[in-house]
């Protein structure tokens, strides 16, 4: 089976759903002539011409808000916010006029749009361009939010949020970019499924996006010491399937949550919350591997420690349950 | 050729429809007041009296199924683009027959069905959804319109939106009601340049300012803006002066309004305007009293009809959170 790389997933998600529905557009800042930053777009322009694929002002506002208009009139549009760390500026439109509608308007009309963004920390960025704005969005009711860890998933699950009738806000990794896969085994991958990456029997660790990759590889070296971790890549983080979590710690009776964020107000401690309020009779411990409370820093030393990498993941899991990994 | 601009539109009895608009919606407005201040209207609600020219003339440049993007101060706009005033009193009244169903509220109607995108609870909104719906008005051979008000001019929105809108030449119209007032404050005292018409400029659109306590005038100034969208020229700003009747909100007794100048305003009612100009055309008195009537009796079945809805059922509430 030929390998595909996770920005050409983005890139052919994109293209086939323009091929596939005359309603779907994709815009955003340098995401036409330029190919996209990261390079996850070229060639759509000259493909589809400017009246399906199109360059926009450095105009977050207008850029989220025009996609909601579009979106509710007709088009189903993608767009592109650059980076995670920009969505503090097209909050009001993606918060208070998107994601209500359907709900407000009675449901007179829903919003397909799409909200791609790269995220996430690794890139030497700083501070403000290595956030991960998942958690800013998953409080808010209407928004669908999907986060893939693999080139399958990315197309998958593009290619299901483009067809969505909801709202989506679409995370991709940036240290996922070059990873290559095979290729998805179905078109769609479901929106709001988790995913069991790696079946185990001791310990759960649920992870999304780069974590997922990174605990499996910590989840192979726990092997070689005698604990079999299961990894659940969430894949979502509204809605969450919390149906998912709780099967596999029916069996594991340990979940720990690992999540490139701070623990307050993360992802990791909601998915905890959730499982204890369902299955606390199941769990013999739980806990989050997460950030520092800090803004992201920039130095290589101190990103890098920053970050919880599979020597973290690893060594969390064997102090928490007390496991030698001398030989 | 477009419908709205042909010599039919202009005779004294298409005005004489259009001035009824103004005095339904004003009428619709003075029973919100009421049933505000009596309890079954909840929360706050922004009333547009004073201001009905402008949702009125615009519209009447529009087609039934080009798109309208409003303000909390909407009922006006809702009305003007065609929502039926018992629906939208319903939903006032949070009742189940509301336009949406109780869901919305006040400040944010929603009706698809008439071309109304939505009205918006936050200050500039209006502007990027109808920016928006320009792109799919584009495709449509349709043109956007959005209301907002002068404070808007001073957000992000007016202003990315804008400079989307002309870039891209959108089909759209981009309508301030400048009532002088953002909330309580003065716009002289907040707003930096030489106006709001000026902003336009700066970003190449064509603007200009309009009396908008008269009706004619507003819709001339649309008529306009309307054709240049919709043959590919682009957008529009149109800055109509007005002036806002009651407070910004039900909390708000509007006492930081010198007498004088409400007093000079009140003096220019759009209503009294219209009513004196289609009584100078060949149009009777009787002819104008019967329409008043007529609209009163209109508005006070809508009222009755509405007050008599049931409310909403949360037992029976089937709330999806999303579109399956």
């Amino acid at each position: 089976m030929s390998e595909l790389e996770f920005r050409e997933a983005v890139r052919d998600a994109i293209a086939e759903e323009i091929e596939r529905d005359p309603a779907v557009v994709f815009f955003g800042e340098d995401v036409a002539a330029a190919g996209g930053v990261f390079k996850a777009t070229p060639e759509l322009h000259e493909r589809f011409g400017r009246e399906r694929v199109f360059d926009t002002p450095i105009s977050e506002l207008a850029l989220a808000g025009a996609a909601f208009g579009a979106a509710v009139t007709g088009l189903r549009p993608v767009i592109e916010i650059m980076f995670g760390d920009f969505m503090g500026l097209p909050m009001d439109s993606l918060v208070n006029q998107a994601a209500k509608y359907w709900y407000i308007s009675n449901e007179q009309a829903s919003v397909p749009l799409v909200v791609r963004s790269a995220v996430g920390a690794g890139g030497r960025f700083g501070a403000m361009h290595s956030q991960a704005h998942g958690t800013w969005f998953q409080g808010v009711p209407g928004l669908k939010i999907a986060c893939p860890s693999s080139p399958a998933d990315a197309k998958g699950l593009l290619k299901a949020s483009i067809r969505d009738d909801n709202p989506v806000i679409f995370l991709e990794h940036k240290r996922l970019y070059s990873v290559k896969g095979p290729e998805p085994e179905n078109e769609l991958a479901t929106l709001g499924r988790a995913n069991v990456v790696r079946p185990g029997t001791d310990l759960t660790i649920v992870s999304i996006m780069r974590g997922v990759p990174d605990a499996v590889a910590a989840a192979d070296r726990l092997a070689q010491h005698g604990i079999d971790p299961e990894v659940i890549d969430l894949r979502s983080l509204r809605p969450l399937d919390v149906e998912t979590l709780l099967e596999s710690v029916a069996k594991t009776n340990r979940l720990l949550a690992v999540e490139e964020g701070p623990r307050t107000g993360g992802w990791a401690a909601g998915v905890l919350g959730a499982v204890a309020e369902e299955a606390l009779h199941d769990l013999d411990d739980a806990w989050t591997l997460t950030t520092a409370e800090t803004p992201i820093p920039y130095s290589p030393s101190l990103e890098d420690s920053f970050l919880p990498d599979p020597d973290a993941i690893v060594a969390s899991v064997t102090e928490r349950l007390r496991i030698s990994t001398a030989r | 050729m477009i419908g709205t601009g042909t010599t039919e539109a202009e005779a004294p009895a298409a005005y004489l429809g259009r001035y009824a608009q103004m005095l339904l919606i004003r009428l619709f407005e003075g029973e919100m007041h009421r049933l505000f201040l009596q309890g079954h209207i909840h929360g706050t609600t922004h009333l547009s009296s004073g201001q009905e020219a402008v949702p009125v003339g615009v519209c009447s440049a529009l087609e039934p199924d080009d798109y309208v993007a409003g303000t909390y101060r909407g009922h006006g706009h809702a009305l003007a683009k065609g929502a039926d005033p018992e629906a939208l009193a319903a939903e006032m009244l949070g009742r189940a027959t509301g336009v949406c169903g109780g869901r919305a509220g006040s400040m944010n109607v929603i009706d698809v069905e008439h071309g109304l995108v939505g009205c918006f609870g936050i200050v500039g909104g209006s502007i990027a959804a109808a920016t928006g719906a320009a792109l799919s008005a584009a495709r449509q051979g349709r043109v956007s319109a959005a209301f907002f008000g002068d404070g808007a001019a001073n957000q992000g929105y007016f202003h990315e939106g804008l400079n989307f809108a002309k870039v891209l030449e959108l089909p759209a119209v981009f309508v301030c009601e400048n009532n002088f007032y953002g909330e309580f404050t003065p716009m002289a005292e907040v707003t930096a340049g030489g106006g709001i018409a000026a902003r336009g400029a700066a970003y190449g659109l064509p603007a200009r300012v309009v009396d908008g306590n008269d009706l004619w005038a507003v819709r001339a100034a649309a008529l306009e803006a309307v054709e240049n969208a919709r043959s590919g020229a682009g957008p529009t700003l149109l800055e109509c002066q007005t002036y806002r009747h009651y407070g910004h909100s039900k909390s708000d007794p509007a006492s930081y309004r010198p007498k004088e100048e409400v007093d000079r305003w009140l003096a220019r009612d759009p209503l009294v305007i219209a009513r004196g100009r289609l009584l100078e055309s060949e149009l009777e008195e009787r002819q104008v009293s019967a329409v008043e009537d007529e609209t009163r009796e209109r508005l006070e079945r809508a009222i009755e009809a509405a007050l008599e809805a049931p409310f909403p059922d949360p037992e029976d509430d089937a709330a999806r959170e999303f579109r399956e």
